[in-house]
């Protein structure tokens, strides 16, 4: 009990984290440009129908006092109006959530069995061949942009060989392993060579660990005690980085579904900001940083279950 | 170390890592073709010419033209500028932000570093990338709300390094001997915390540059950042995707252009990472 007790009050503590979210995410929109009336009624509006949509709407009232109505809307899911689509903006958002979190996950869960897979391999070749070239294409993934790393996949496997379909989404969970198979992979691409760089050099420094030392002076076979012992307890400093790698895929997935055409989250914010929709990207800003913040506690409460150390 | 300050030149060839020196020669011959660019190509990068439209590679023009008849080669050199610009400009603002807000909290203490530090954390919840965008929507594209929107978001990150620098440095020997002698707390700070705690957050610039290379080319792809007509490896890569299938070279070449300028940048970064941190 004590062990997960920490997990009973960490919710709590984000609290100032999401006031924080909101505060910023409203302070955004207070600073778009134009009068959110007049934007509302078309400039040949009358004085007196921008006064009574001010009115109605709450724009005459103190920033406070926008904010609380604006925190009280959001937690009823209530966004807003969109311009460009002439509907309530939750439904909208809710719609959009399904394709982003698919890929998502499908990426993340392609860019750990990579990561596994090269942290190994490098890490049991230290100093050889495979090694400095996993370190070279490492530092080098780093640099190439994930919408060009998409487009050459397309050019490739799509276009070339005709493997995979070029963009969209299609409606059912199987057909979408094999329809957004190119997006998650790129997302993959993008974060495994962080990830890997991170996942080896905490293999190298779990082999030369006291524990690890001391077993194979005692002479347990060097297999055994890699697979055994240090490749798990490896694992742990490199589920503690997803943290950092959250933000990075959520801002990957923005490119990426605009790349291949996914209708996301991300190709709602990209459209709206093209579109002046102020009202949706706010949405999706705000449903993004919550994300991150559902994610990181997520992470928290592996991290404590894999950790028995963890008593935060 | 003492012996290179002597002769960095020798040091260079002699003693520096290897991906250093790779990295400086890349990244050198960027800056060249940038000066260079009005000598290297004789094309114009921005008038249209409809007659030559989409032509492949050949003798005339090196990496073809692109769908209005623009020399590829020409743009990808006088792109370099924007894109150099871009790294350079998107890392130092929020390098000198941050720097002073780090520097600020860790000296300070106190509730000064209390406020700090909470406005660090909720930034540091919003996806870096998202909040980029959002701040360009208010701003609208452009190299300026670029540069503005990295400085908002990104000073974080090296507030983060040089407060916890700061404070590691405020209990270090000389700073208690410079205090024993009598200095004021600004001299301290700036003469002798100061040069000590930018160390870390100095490499770390180094990778920061290829991540905001990245990050402008994307909202040039977007269509969120530097506009069209301007050669701006991203835009370029955006203008090339219809084209995929048959005129591959409109994209791909200034994708190549890309890739290799981030590639040198990280080997200057793995380098000097490697002077400072052998180990790693």
């Amino acid at each position: 009990m004590t062990r997960f007790s920490f997990l009973l009050r960490r919710p709590f503590e984000l609290i100032p984290v999401l006031i924080g979210i909101s505060l910023i995410s409203f302070v955004l929109l207070q600073l778009t440009p134009g009068d959110p009336a007049r934007l509302l009624l078309g400039p040949k509006a009358s004085e007196e129908a921008i006064a009574l949509i001010r009115q109605r709407y709450g724009l005459d009232q103190p920033l406070f006092v926008q904010y609380y109505y604006y925190i009280k809307n959001v937690l009823g899911g209530d966004f807003g109006q969109s311009m460009s689509f002439r509907s309530a903006i939750g439904p909208v958002l809710l719609e959009r959530i399904g394709p982003t979190l698919y890929i998502l996950v499908y990426g993340l869960f392609l860019s750990v069995l990579l990561t596994l897979l090269l942290g190994v391999l490098a890490a049991r070749s230290r100093g050889r061949w495979l090694d400095q070239t996993i370190r070279v294409i490492c530092v080098v993934g780093v640099g190439v942009p994930s919408y060009f790393v998409g487009l050459l996949l397309i050019l490739v496997l799509s276009l070339n060989f005709g493997l995979f379909p070029v963009s969209g989404y299609a409606d059912s969970f199987v057909a979408n392993l094999h329809h957004l198979f190119l997006p998650a992979l790129t997302i993959a691409i993008s974060v495994t060579p962080i990830l890997t760089r991170n996942f080896r050099a905490t293999l190298l420094q779990q082999m030369n660990a006291g524990y690890a030392v001391a077993a194979l002076s005692k002479g347990v076979p060097e297999n055994k005690v890699f697979w055994r012992h240090v490749f798990w307890n490896s694992l742990l400093p490199t589920v503690s980085l997803f943290g950092v790698v959250a933000s990075f895929l959520i801002g990957g997935t923005v490119v990426i579904e605009n790349v291949f055409n996914i209708p996301g989250l991300g190709l709602l914010l990209v459209r709206s900001v093209l579109s002046r929709d102020y009202l949706v990207v706010q949405g999706v800003t705000l449903v993004m940083a919550s994300g991150i913040v559902i994610s990181n506690l997520i992470i928290d409460i592996v991290v404590a279950a894999l950790d028995p150390r963890v008593k935060t | 170390m003492t012996k290179s300050l002597s002769s960095p030149a020798r040091w260079l060839r002699q003693e520096a890592p290897t991906s250093l020196k790779i990295g400086l020669a890349v990244t050198l011959l960027w800056v060249l073709a940038a000066a260079l660019a009005p000598v290297l190509s004789s094309f114009d990068p921005i008038a249209i010419d409809a007659a030559n439209a989409v032509l492949p590679p050949s003798a005339d023009h090196f990496l073809g033209t692109d769908s209005v008849g623009r020399d590829i080669l020409a743009r990808i050199l006088y792109g370099a500028r924007i894109d150099l610009l871009m790294a350079v400009a998107g890392v130092i603002g929020p390098f000198i932000l941050g720097t002073a807000i780090g520097l600020l909290a860790g000296y300070s203490g106190g509730w000064i570093d209390a406020v700090l530090m909470r406005i660090v954390e909720v930034t540091i919840s919003f996806p870096y990338f998202v909040l980029v965008i959002a701040i360009v929507s208010i701003m609208g594209p452009g190299l300026t709300s670029y540069i503005v929107s990295l400085t908002v978001v990104n000073w974080v990150t090296y507030a983060r390094l040089v407060r916890s620098e700061t404070l590691v440095l405020a209990n270090a020997d000389f700073i208690l001997a410079a205090r024993v002698l009598g200095f004021r707390g600004r001299r301290i700070m700036f003469r002798h915390i100061f040069p000590n705690a930018i160390v870390p957050s100095s490499v770390f610039l180094m990778t920061d540059a290829v991540l905001t290379i990245v990050l402008g080319s994307s909202l040039g792809f977007l269509g969120l950042g530097v506009q069209p007509p301007t050669p701006e490896w991203g835009v370029m890569i955006a203008e090339g995707r219809t084209y995929l299938g048959t005129a591959w070279w409109i994209s791909l070449c200034p994708g190549l252009a890309l890739c290799s300028l981030a590639f040198g940048l990280s080997l200057i970064a793995d380098g000097v990472a490697q002077i400072l941190d052998p180990e790693a």
